[in-house]
């Protein structure tokens, strides 16, 4: 096996290195290491999906028989608002954060973030909103129940008149989630600006830092259009102003401005950089360079922009002018462009590579076939006739997922695996991990593949009961729901035992290209220290004779051999 | 070829070392706080027009005269705190605080101008779309300039820190900004809330 293009530093970084902390109890204080920082992001995370798991098999339960019998339908409305709000802002979004903070660095040879406590407040506050959260399962009249959109005017009815109510801890929740997250955002995009290993130009870096910095600049242009509609919700709530009530001249349909205008770009924030992890591992694990790489970067960029004027696709149904519905359908389909670019740049890496089918590769290619199904779906909702065909439907619901789960998801976990030996310095093992994956892919197309029948047959959704009519797809979706918790056994096992006994990993167990893979695993405090390696290339030159990264002994060697 | 080509990447600038991105992060933190006022200003324009009651009742206007005064103060107060970066880059360090003082002032003198303002309306938060938007836009800036001038109060007192320099002048740098946006922010207010009656 001929190795040209990842240069000695590999070898030499497998040599003793000082400095990779090995005590376990770091990871349970305020820690300004990003390494540390994105571990537990990730493991708070992964114990959130759990928990947003375990609402979501509630849920199923309920939907497997037709009639309402398992919960209180009040009950239900506050299980899939719980659903939906713990799986985005306590799962996603602290995930990413956690996969994000972890490899930012070493990818761009920087010693750690550019504002370390900034960034450990940004993962502290995660524990803190997620118990505001959760409390409100406590408090009189049970959480929020009113979607994870919390429209108005659902969501300013209190009731039972209690000022500590589940709707406005929800609010609370959110805003909190929002500060940890701009906190985040700026923390990433100063780091990716200013902190790059030398010869590190725009375009040399991996697509991963690309779709990152785009998510992130995404997360704070949108994000405050949110915390500014939560604050007048809020205000509506619990002290009577009437910004979204329409009994005092409000406007209810304003919030859904608010919302939709950071919530649909959100989905890009959460996409965007498992795109990045789909770009990184393709190219890797099919030993092909990345087809396209200047056109997938970009293409980056053309996804935030586009996202920014799209929102009104969630409203054609709520009195919206048809020429908006117009406008909005055309720039909704217009962002098919940059996302099929990177689509056709993934299969084109892929065709006629060398493709090594380990887990994480799996996951990814399990991804990007979903993901190429949700998407013609999102085209299909992006049309008005259509959307106000099956809006509201269980058709929606599974676009959705197949976007959330079977794709972002997906994703994290390709992500996971991929960079596990290089963060833990063990491996995982792979049969449990081809389970892991066998359970997942099979659970999530039985649970949402049947629902798109269900919706376009009329399944509402967000009802506890339903017409018998549409039984068999549920009962089938239910089936896939409790084989996703299943999924879930094979994963931890693998997780904690390989962390704790599994193989040692060698520095790049994968033959990748890429800064990180040049240090050791783990890496140690300050990843590269003084030592940054100057970058010549982006780091997809598979099988090309292009090196990396700048080698001052290889070249010494070769211009001696050369005279 | 490919070596010449690598030594001259060797000196690119690309990695600047822990401290120095103080600034960076604040515009951009800026950036993303402009959002927030945006989204009030939008929700503000789009009731405007579209709400079927506007002012609560019995209110026809709202007075210009004391809210211009105030706009006015803080207006310039941007002009002085720039002369009191200007005493700090040239290490005239009490012409600074005192200059830095009067920016603090004048910022005082804008929050005590909005209480008198706040005390004398007729209306409250709860008197329909206008009262609401009101009150929420004026204290959320309110709020800022709150903020602005403690955190210069805070920068006043490290000015008597020996050595409190040499790291640079990013804490007065940052604090200055953000009062230029606390002052745009308010002239594009004063114009919705006062100017478009």
């Amino acid at each position: 096996m001929t190795i040209t293009n990842y240069d000695e530093r590999v070898l030499k970084a497998s040599h003793p290195v000082p400095g990779a902390p090995n005590n376990w109890r770091r990871f349970f204080g305020f820690n300004t290491d990003a390494k540390v920082i994105g571990i537990q992001y990730i493991v708070t995370a992964l114990f959130f999906l759990l928990l947003g798991g375990l609402l979501g098999m509630l849920i199923r339960g309920e939907l497997i028989t037709p009639p309402s019998d398992l919960f209180d339908p009040s009950v239900y409305n506050g299980l899939y608002t719980m659903h939906g709000t713990v799986m985005l802002f306590l799962f996603l979004f602290p995930v990413l954060s956690g996969l994000t903070n972890l490899l930012v660095p070493p990818m761009i040879g920087a010693p750690d973030m550019a504002f370390p406590k900034l960034n450990a407040l940004a993962f502290w506050l995660v524990p803190v909103f997620s118990i505001v959260l959760l409390a409100s399962f406590f408090v009189p009249g049970g959480p929020a129940s009113s979607g994870w959109w919390s429209y108005p005017p659902v969501s300013i009815q209190n009731p039972l008149g209690h000022f500590l109510n589940g709707q406005m801890l929800w609010i609370v929740a959110i805003g909190l989630s929002g500060v940890s997250s701009i906190i985040g955002a700026l923390n990433f995009v100063t780091t990716i600006i200013q902190m790059r290993a030398p010869g590190m130009g725009f375009f040399k870096m991996p697509i991963f830092i690309w779709t990152v910095l785009a998510a992130q600049i995404l997360q704070l242009l949108g994000l405050p259009a949110l915390t500014g509609g939560a604050i007048m919700l809020f205000f509506d709530l619990n002290f009577g102003t009437s910004f979204f009530n329409p009994e005092t001249g409000g406007d209810p349909v304003l919030f859904q401005h608010f919302f939709w205008f950071y919530s649909h770009p959100a989905v890009y924030v959460m996409v965007l950089p498992v795109f990045g992890i789909f770009s990184e591992l393709f190219p890797a694990y099919s030993r092909k360079p990345l087809f396209g790489y200047k056109f997938v970067a970009v293409a980056s960029f053309g996804i935030t922009i586009l996202s920014l004027v799209v929102w009104v696709h969630h409203m054609f149904y709520t009195g919206t002018p048809m020429w908006m519905r117009n406008l909005f359908m055309f720039t909704t389909m217009l962002i098919a462009v940059p996302t099929g670019v990177k689509v056709f740049a993934w299969i084109a890496t892929l065709w006629g590579g060398n493709l090594r089918l380990n887990t994480p590769m799996l996951f990814c290619l399990g991804g990007l076939f979903n993901f190429i199904f949700g998407g013609i779906t999102g085209v299909m909702l992006a049309t008005v006739p259509i959307d106000i065909h099956v809006g509201n439907t269980y058709f929606v619901v599974a676009h959705f997922h197949y976007i959330i789960f079977n794709t972002i998801a997906f994703g994290i976990f390709a992500g996971i695996y991929h960079w596990f030996p290089k963060f833990t310095g063990r491996m995982f093992y792979e049969g449990l991990g081809k389970v892991h994956f066998a359970l997942t892919f099979i659970g999530a197309t039985l649970n949402w593949l049947p629902l798109h029948w269900a919706g376009l047959l009329g399944m509402p959704r967000r009802v506890a009961s339903y017409d018998p009519e549409f039984a068999i797809w549920n009962v089938i979706a239910s089936i896939g729901a409790f084989m996703l918790g299943v999924a879930s056994i094979p994963f931890i096992l693998n997780m904690v035992s390989s962390w704790s006994r599994g193989k040692k990993a060698p520095p790049n167990p994968w033959g990748a290209i890429g800064l990180e893979w040049l240090l050791p695993s783990p890496p140690p405090h300050e990843n590269f220290e003084d030592d940054i390696p100057t970058v010549l290339n982006e780091p997809y030159n598979y099988g090309l004779n292009k090196p990396f990264v700048f080698d001052e002994e290889f070249y010494i060697s070769k211009a001696l051999n050369d005279s | 070829m490919t070596t010449s080509k690598s030594e001259a990447l060797l000196h690119t600038p690309g990695h600047i070392k822990h401290d120095g991105h103080n600034l960076t992060g604040f515009i951009i933190f800026l950036c993303s706080e402009s959002i927030i006022f945006f989204a009030f200003f939008v929700g503000y324009g789009v009731l405007k027009i579209t709400a079927p009651t506007w002012y609560p009742d019995g209110v026809s206007g709202i007075a210009v005269k004391e809210p211009l005064i105030n706009t006015i103060i803080l207006v310039s107060s941007s002009f002085v705190i720039y002369f009191a970066e200007r005493y700090l880059h040239k290490k005239n360090y009490w012409g600074f605080r005192i200059v830095w003082l009067l920016t603090m002032i004048m910022g005082a003198y804008f929050v005590y101008g909005q209480y008198v303002e706040w005390s004398e309306l007729t209306f409250s938060l709860n008197s329909g779309v206008f009262g609401s938007l009101f009150y929420l836009l004026t204290g959320f800036h309110g709020l800022h300039v709150i903020t602005g001038i403690l955190l210069m109060g805070l920068m006043l007192i490290r000015s008597f820190i020996p050595g409190n320099y040499d790291k640079g002048e990013m804490g007065v740098e940052s604090i200055s900004l953000f009062w230029h946006f606390v002052d745009v922010i308010w002239i594009i207010l004063f114009i919705l809330i006062y100017v478009w009656q």
